[in-house]
Formats: structure tokens, sequence, C-alpha cells
């Protein structure tokens, strides 16, 4: 294998690239406008009947925990959250950071004995003995950081027989990593954004292995001593880097639309190492393109059958889907790099953390094979 | 002739019911300027693409400077150069970007590359052009320029399929003379055109197939008077026929 081809055929792929118009805007333009007003026109809270996975770690104690028994109670009545308990904060904590539920209620130790004081003087809060219901939040999901604050109040407010918010001996505080009033839809839409722009990649490639075989130009490299391994290589090659430009596009414009992760620079190498991997999905996805596309023109329109699947169900485009389509989702190799994303950026997972390496294992599993299946089919029709 | 260049045996291309390459036998030797003509669908092109490993045969076999087109064929597209019938340039590279690009594919280094691209861009008169992109380029200028992609190595077997289409007169007699500046060379060309007069300037052997078999071979001269007519165009019409034919 030459470098020397490798190198040339790549700087010719990223010419084209540049110089076309109609591929600049596809790579490059139209992933960020199309982020941009998707996110302001969806971006906001979800509806429906969603169900909230919440974390419950209760050390009410003393001589009656009746309070917060009835506490977790009316929160179960709504229909809205599924509890889960937990003994300890650090599981509840981990199982957060990996997405498994999207809040942890934290109920202190005088939580009953709070309530009961506050029941025996209602109208004399120096009598009260005060506490705190700690709430933790998943910060990558915007519809749970909106949602739940407002059904805890209300769980709390029935325990003092109010129906509305007065003063009381319990309080409901939010947790180290809720912040509630700054979170906003580029944050929660961004971890997507980088998925996004690299899922038109299909369409590059497919149009551009057509195109090449229209024009002669494939005939022309086969004649030459070229080995397909390193024709494929090249084009690997070729649109990771242009997959890192675009990551680094993206990256730039979300930073200065406000999204600003609290990471450090190594979560952000890895997050580019993730779409230079997923990358590799889109060019086996693009050759399955040029595979089935008789000219490049019918590229463009097949292109879509696997853009469509990866933008719908594994990008922010997917954030209330329904039950079935979450299972969907499963299928496609952007849902695992948009959620590794998610939780590196928004729920502050380490780069070593389960989640995360199970993402980029299953992401690896499926670009071997995608890439494999696109060689195999398209050497088998065409060939290279 | 020379020590043979070029070898085909028995050659055979089917394609499902059709028949394109039917037995075919011929040698070219080493320095050798060898037209290879015949009607649309005649198999020419067949016979070049099996030459330049693009297709596998159905029988037969075919080497070019005793390698296997088949089993060496790494071997044999280091030796060869080939200037295909599609003007296949990409558009959005500059005409020496083309140039720089296949000379990287033959794993040239660079003194040599840029000292051969200055010679070929002078010689196809496309020196004014040459950072141009290629898309701006003229039919005739995009020849050119699709010859000088397969020269770039300086292969000792050159295969130019109907090289000349789409220019004009000038840029015709331009290319004659650098084909035949690569004959002074010692090169061995097999030259593929429609154009007899071409054929009969240039070619010392020229081979007439039709329906993919040999139906003569000769210098222009002998066939010319064998078939006792005035010029090769003559005899290619009385040993095809008038009959229009189409690409198959």
């Amino acid at each position: 294998m030459k470098v020397q081809r490798i190198l040339a055929l790549t700087k010719k792929e990223i010419k084209k690239t540049v110089r076309e118009p109609a591929v600049l805007f596809m790579i490059f333009l139209f992933p960020i406008i199309f982020v941009v007003a998707f996110g302001t026109a969806f971006g906001g809270s979800g509806s429906g009947n969603v169900v909230y996975n919440i974390g419950v770690v209760n050390t009410d104690a003393g001589s009656s925990t009746v309070y917060s028994q009835h506490f977790l109670n009316t929160l179960t009545d709504t229909k809205i959250l599924n509890l889960q308990m937990y003994t300890d904060n650090m599981s509840a904590q981990t199982d957060l950071s990996q997405g498994k539920i999207q809040a942890i209620i934290f109920i202190p130790k005088d939580f009953s004995q709070s309530l009961a004081s506050y029941q025996a003087a209602p109208n004399n809060p120096e009598q009260w003995t005060n506490a705190s219901v700690s709430l933790y939040l998943d910060k990558g999901s915007l519809v749970a950081t909106q949602a739940i604050p407002p059904i805890l109040q209300h769980g709390l407010l029935s325990l003092t027989g109010q129906g509305v918010p007065i003063q009381s001996s319990v309080s409901l505080s939010t947790g180290t990593l809720v912040e509630v009033n700054t979170i906003s839809a580029l944050d929660f839409i961004a971890p997507g954004m980088f998925t996004f722009a690299s899922i038109f990649l299909i369409m590059m490639v497919g149009q551009s292995f057509a195109q090449d075989r229209e024009n002669g130009m494939m005939k022309r490299i086969r004649i030459t001593p070229t080995s397909s391994t390193e024709f494929i290589a090249s084009q690997v090659v070729s649109y990771m880097c242009i997959a890192l430009i675009q990551a680094a596009l993206v990256f730039t414009l979300t930073y200065a639309l406000g999204f600003h992760p609290a990471v450090g620079i190594p979560t952000y190498a890895f997050a580019f190492i993730l779409v230079l991997v997923f990358s590799v999905s889109n060019v086996g996805f693009g050759l399955i393109t040029a595979t089935i596309a008789k000219s490049s023109g019918a590229a463009t329109g097949i292109a879509f059958i696997f853009v469509i699947p990866q933008m719908f169900l594994g990008t922010f485009v997917g954030a209330s889907l329904s039950s079935a389509a979450q299972t969907a989702c499963r299928f496609v190799p952007s849902y695992y790099v948009t959620d590794a994303l998610t939780s590196l950026f928004l729920r502050g997972a380490s780069i070593t953390s389960q989640a995360i390496l199970i993402d980029l294992a299953i992401t690896l599993v499926f670009c071997v094979g995608i890439l494999a299946a696109g060689i195999a089919l398209y050497s088998k029709k065409f060939k290279i | 002739m020379n020590e043979p260049a070029i070898e085909i045996e028995h050659l055979v291309k089917k394609y499902q019911d059709v028949t394109a390459l039917d037995d075919l036998s011929l040698q070219v030797g080493k320095g050798e300027l060898f037209g290879l003509l015949g009607p649309n669908g005649a198999g020419k092109t067949t016979t070049i693409n099996v030459l330049c490993g693009l297709l596998k045969p159905t029988g037969g076999q075919a080497s070019i400077c005793g390698y296997d087109v088949q089993k060496d064929s790494s071997k044999v597209k280091e030796l060869i150069g080939v200037c295909i019938q599609e003007t296949a340039i990409y558009p959005y590279l500059t005409g020496a970007e083309n140039i720089d690009l296949f000379g990287n594919l033959h794993v040239m280094d660079k003194k040599t590359l840029r000292t051969r691209q200055n010679m070929l861009i002078s010689k196809m008169g496309l020196v004014e052009d040459a950072k141009r992109r290629a898309a701006k380029y003229s039919g005739g200028m995009k020849r050119r320029l699709s010859l000088i992609l397969a020269l770039i190595h300086d292969p000792q077997v050159i295969f130019l399929d109907e090289p000349t289409v789409a220019m004009d007169p000038q840029s015709r007699h331009a290319v004659w003379d650098f084909i035949q500046e690569l004959k002074t060379q010692n090169k061995t060309i097999i030259l593929t055109t429609h154009y007899m007069e071409e054929a009969e300037e240039l070619c010392d052997r020229v081979g007439i197939i039709d329906h993919g078999k040999l139906i003569a071979l000769g210098t222009p001269k002998e066939l010319i008077a064998k078939n006792s007519v005035k010029n090769l165009e003559e005899v290619f019409i009385k040993l095809t026929g008038r009959n229009m034919r189409e690409e198959s």
C-alpha cells in the first residue's frame, strides 16, 4: 500500500468538497442552517404521555416516616414519574450520569420530622424543623429539566395541604447537577448537531462514486496500479477529514451561540474521535447507496434511505419519540454517538465510564460492519 | 516485426449471448505503432479493456511485455498508459492538478513528475491553461489533457482509444506529431480510430476487426494494394460493408 497514492486521492477529494458549490453546501452549510432552524423551531419542551424515570434516595428516619411515604405515593399517582428506589446517593448519581434515570430526589433524614413540626404549628415558623429535598436533574434532557421540578413542588405542597405555594418547613433545593434556569434549547440539541452534520456524508460518498463511474474516472483510476485497498483507504481518510472539519465548524458555531459544556480538553478530543469513527459508517452507507444508484442523481435520492432514519432516530430530532421509535433507535449508529456525546457534554459522564465505552464499542462494531458491507456490495457489482 | 510487446492468443469475450471478441489472435512488436480499426461495436474497446486488465476474458490469454494481463495485472498497469475513449478528467481540479494526481498514482517522484508535466503541457499546448479548472476547458483541450494523463508516467506501451475525437484540425495534427515523436522513443502504441487518414498517416500496421474477429492485417500500403483500392477508407468499407453500426 503506497501512502503517496492515498494522500493524492485524499487531497483530490477534499479539493472537490471545497470547490464544488453543491458539495460545499451539502456538507457544511446545509447541516448548520438546518440545525439552527430546527433547534429554534423545536427546542422547547415536549408534551404527551411521557414517563420519567426518577431515582429516589430516601433517608427519612425517625419514629415516623409517614410523610415521605405520602410524598412518594403522591408522585407515583401522577402517572408521569416512575420511581426507582436507591439505597445510596452514589449509585443513583452513576445511573443519572449514564442516562438511565432523568432525575434523583434526595429525601433528607429529618423530612417527616420537619413536616410534623409544620403540622404542629403551621403559623409559627420559629417552631419548625426546616428540611430540604434535593433534586438532581439530567441536563441532557431539556424536557426533564423543565417538567420535573413543578411536579415535585406540587407533591410537596400537597403535604402541607395547600394548593398554592406558601411558606413551609420543607423546601425543594436543586442539586449541583441542576441548572434548570440556564439550560437552553441549544444545550439540548448541541450533541446531536455533531452527529447530524456527519450524516450527510452518505449522500456525498454515494454521489461521488456514482459520478466517477459515470464520467469514466473510476475506469481511469483502475487503469493505474492503484489497488482497491488504497482507493477505499483514501475515501475513508478523506471523509474522516471532512467530518473533522464539520465537527469543528459545528462546535465553533454552537460555542459562539452559547453552548459551553463544563468539560475538559480530553472530553472534547474524545467527542471528535467519536464523530470520526461515525464517519466511517457513513462511507459504508455511501458505498451501499452508490451500489444501488445507477446515476449520481439517483444517488442523491437513494441516500435519504439511510440519512432519514439516522437523522430522526439518532440525533436531536428524536428527542420525544414514541416507545417503538425508541426501540428502533438502537439499530442506527448515530443514536449511540449522540447518546455518548450527550452523556459527555450534558450528563458529565467521564470518557472512561461504562456508558461511554459501551456506546463507543457499539459504534465501532456498526462502523466496521457497515463499511465492510458497503465494500462487499459495491465491489460485487462494480470494480473498485 | 520486432520482439513482441503485446501478444494476444485466441482471445474470447462473451457478454451473455453477445460475442464481443471471437478467437482474436494478434502480436504487436516493440516500438510499433499499430492501428486497431473496426466499425462501432466491432470489439476494439473490448480488446483494449482486456489488455488493460479492466475486463476478464472468457477465454484465451494476452500478455504485455511478457506479463500476463490477468495474473500480473499490477505490473502490467505500471507499464501501460491508456487514453480512454471517455474524456475522463476531474473538472474541479486544474489541468496541472489532474496531472499531479495521476503522476502520484503512479508513485512518481516529485522532480520527475514536475519535469514531465512541464514537457507534456508544453507539447499539448496547455501552458496558459494549466492552472485553470478543467471544467472550463474546451472539448479539444480536455482530450489533450486526457492524453497527458495517459502518458505522464512515461509508459512503455500506450493505448490510444480515439485520441483525436472532437479536436480541431490544428489540435489533431499537433497530436499526430506527438504520437510520431512517441514512436521515435521506441514506445509501443495501439491506436484505435475512426479516422482512416489518421491510421494511414501514422500506423506501421493496421488490423481491422469486425464482430470480434480479425478480418485484415498488414501495413496500410499492403492492404490498399491487396484490395485494389485507393486508400485505407475504401479498404475499410470494402471489408466491413456500408451498413451503419451502433455501439453495443
